[in-house]
């Protein structure tokens, strides 16, 4: 073979990209359920916290000057939890259909398989949250895009945070079949405290604040109340979550190729039950 | 200048928890054959066949196939290679076309439509093709794994027990399409089986593994003059049964 072709043979390839993506639209498109499912908690969820910040609102002064924290707040952790979700349960139907050995036997590369589950998890979240955020609007007058690029900024650090946290997990139902399915759902949850999802970072007590400094999802938390509440956009909090987000990021694959090669070690790939 | 093996397994070792589940297996597969990996549950068949398709990384020892070293080199070959086995399913939800699409576009098939159309007329499954996969019979559902194992005209393909749980009409006509498949690519086929007369039927060559060892490797009329029995069964009992018997004897 020549270092030509071996090359193409070995290369990133969009197209194997672009036919996982088309497995999961064609699952979706498939399963209404699953379509509700997107939406539904999302929306319970938003609607919950938006009358709960209207009633304090009325009641109280200083959250009558931090108008629409509280549902900026569920929309941005949404981002964050759906995005999270949205990539795991994606590489979950591979478990549940008992497929993954026929992708592991593929041509398709773990690169490229993060990639298209990477892609998913934005299209369902977009299922998903676009329209709550349009039910906010409507319901409490909150307009999340009217937060304009620091939305944007928001958006990416969210994203990039859930992804490094699914494909670890991934990696860990890989290595450890199913049994390892509820952390897919509950380990966004440990952010919640730490990453001052609903307070400032000076709510918590003072020696727990270095750790929550480490997790990229706090400077989006402090970053939109800032915004919120003193109308400043703080680029440096944004530039600290990208820092540590690449870290995060390089953590989760690392992590995730790593259980790949226990898992081939183990025979995993053969048990993809409980 | 002789033509390199398909595969070729050198001294390969698979340990679990001290458990050794297939113990210094060593053979060479020459390209263009059907041979069948026999033996009962627990011999190492399914080990081995993982070993070869890079899906379990050896304890110790080599898997060479196509050229490649697997698992490190497999990225090399998957593309020409594929399979088959009860132990994975296809997503239920998805059509088998929508199936069959997905992976034709994973391993790069050119005029995928047409793929699709000539393997479903092979395998009759065209009248199944916009079905939900989870919707049909066993049967069926071998066929359409079995298309899938098909859908980038592999050089190799491993069969895991690609018969079991079939009705002996079905069966035999998953044989056919397995001979003729062979016979016009010139495909080598690696089939493990407990089930005699499939391997008595398509290989050419038998290698016999108990305890995750070889316990013989020869064609199937060798085998059958040297143990002096009349079916693979046979000879297979008394491979099964010999070991078992010499412990005892030296108990």
């Amino acid at each position: 073979m020549s270092a030509r072709s071996e090359a193409a043979v070995l290369a990133f390839s969009p197209r194997r990209v672009a036919a996982m993506m088309l497995r999961y639209w064609y699952l979706l498109r498939s399963s209404w359920p699953r379509l509700i499912e997107l939406i539904y908690w999302p929306a319970v969820q938003m609607i919950t916290w938006g009358f709960l910040q209207f009633y304090v609102m009325q009641n109280a002064g200083f959250f009558a000057r931090a108008g629409g924290t509280l549902i900026g707040a569920v929309l941005l952790w949404d981002i964050l939890f759906r995005g999270q979700l949205g990539f795991s349960v994606s590489f979950l139907e591979e478990m549940w259909a008992r497929n993954i050995g026929n992708l592991m036997m593929s041509p398709l590369r773990p690169i490229e398989f993060i990639a298209a589950l990477m892609v998913m998890s934005i299209v369902r979240l977009s299922i998903g949250v676009i329209p709550v955020t349009l039910l906010a609007f409507v319901f409490f007058g909150f307009n999340l895009y009217g937060l304009g690029l620091a939305l944007v900024a928001f958006f990416i650090n969210l994203m990039l945070t859930s992804w490094a946290v699914g494909i670890f997990v991934s990696g860990l139902v890989l290595r450890n079949g199913l049994g390892a399915e509820n952390l897919a759902w509950s380990i966004m949850f440990l952010f919640m405290p730490l990453t001052c999802v609903y307070y400032p970072v000076t709510t918590l007590p003072v020696w727990l604040q270095p750790a929550a400094w480490l997790l990229p999802p706090t400077y989006v938390f402090e970053g939109m109340r800032a915004l919120l509440i003193q109308h400043t956009f703080r680029p440096d909090l944004m530039f600290d979550a990208l820092a540590l987000n690449a870290v995060f990021f390089a953590g989760g694959m690392f992590g995730f190729l790593a259980l790949l090669r226990s898992a081939r070690r183990h025979g995993s790939l053969m048990q993809t039950g409980e | 200048m002789s033509v390199p093996p398909a595969i070729k397994v050198e001294r390969l070792v698979k340990i679990y928890k001290q458990t050794p589940a297939v113990d210094g297996v060593s053979f060479a597969i020459a390209p263009g054959t059907i041979t069948g990996l026999l033996g009962g549950n627990g011999a190492g068949k399914t080990t081995t066949i993982a070993m070869i398709m890079g899906l379990l990384a050896p304890t110790s020892g080599s898997v060479t196939v196509l050229g490649a070293d697997m698992p490190r080199q497999r990225y090399r070959v998957l593309q020409r290679m594929n399979f088959e086995s009860p132990y994975v399913e296809m997503p239920m939800r998805l059509t088998v076309r929508q199936n069959l699409t997905v992976f034709g576009m994973l391993y790069g098939v050119a005029d995928l439509a047409g793929r699709i159309a000539e393997l479903a007329e092979a395998l009759d499954l065209t009248d199944l093709l916009d079905r939900p996969t989870g919707r049909l019979s066993a049967g069926q559902k071998t066929r359409v794994s079995l298309a899938k194992s098909l859908i980038n005209s592999p050089e190799l393909l491993l069969l895991d027990e690609p018969t079991a749980s079939l009705d002996p009409d079905t069966a035999d006509w998953v044989r056919t399409r397995l001979e003729r498949y062979r016979r016009e690519h010139h495909a080598t086929v690696l089939l493990a089986s407990h089930n005699m007369a499939e391997v008595e039927r398509l290989c050419e060559r038998v290698i016999i593994m108990k305890r995750g060892r070889i316990e013989d490797d020869d064609t199937p009329a060798r085998l059958l003059t040297r143990y002096g029995r009349r079916t693979l069964e046979d000879v297979f009992l008394d491979v099964a049964r010999r070991r078992d018997e010499a412990r005892e004897a030296a108990q």
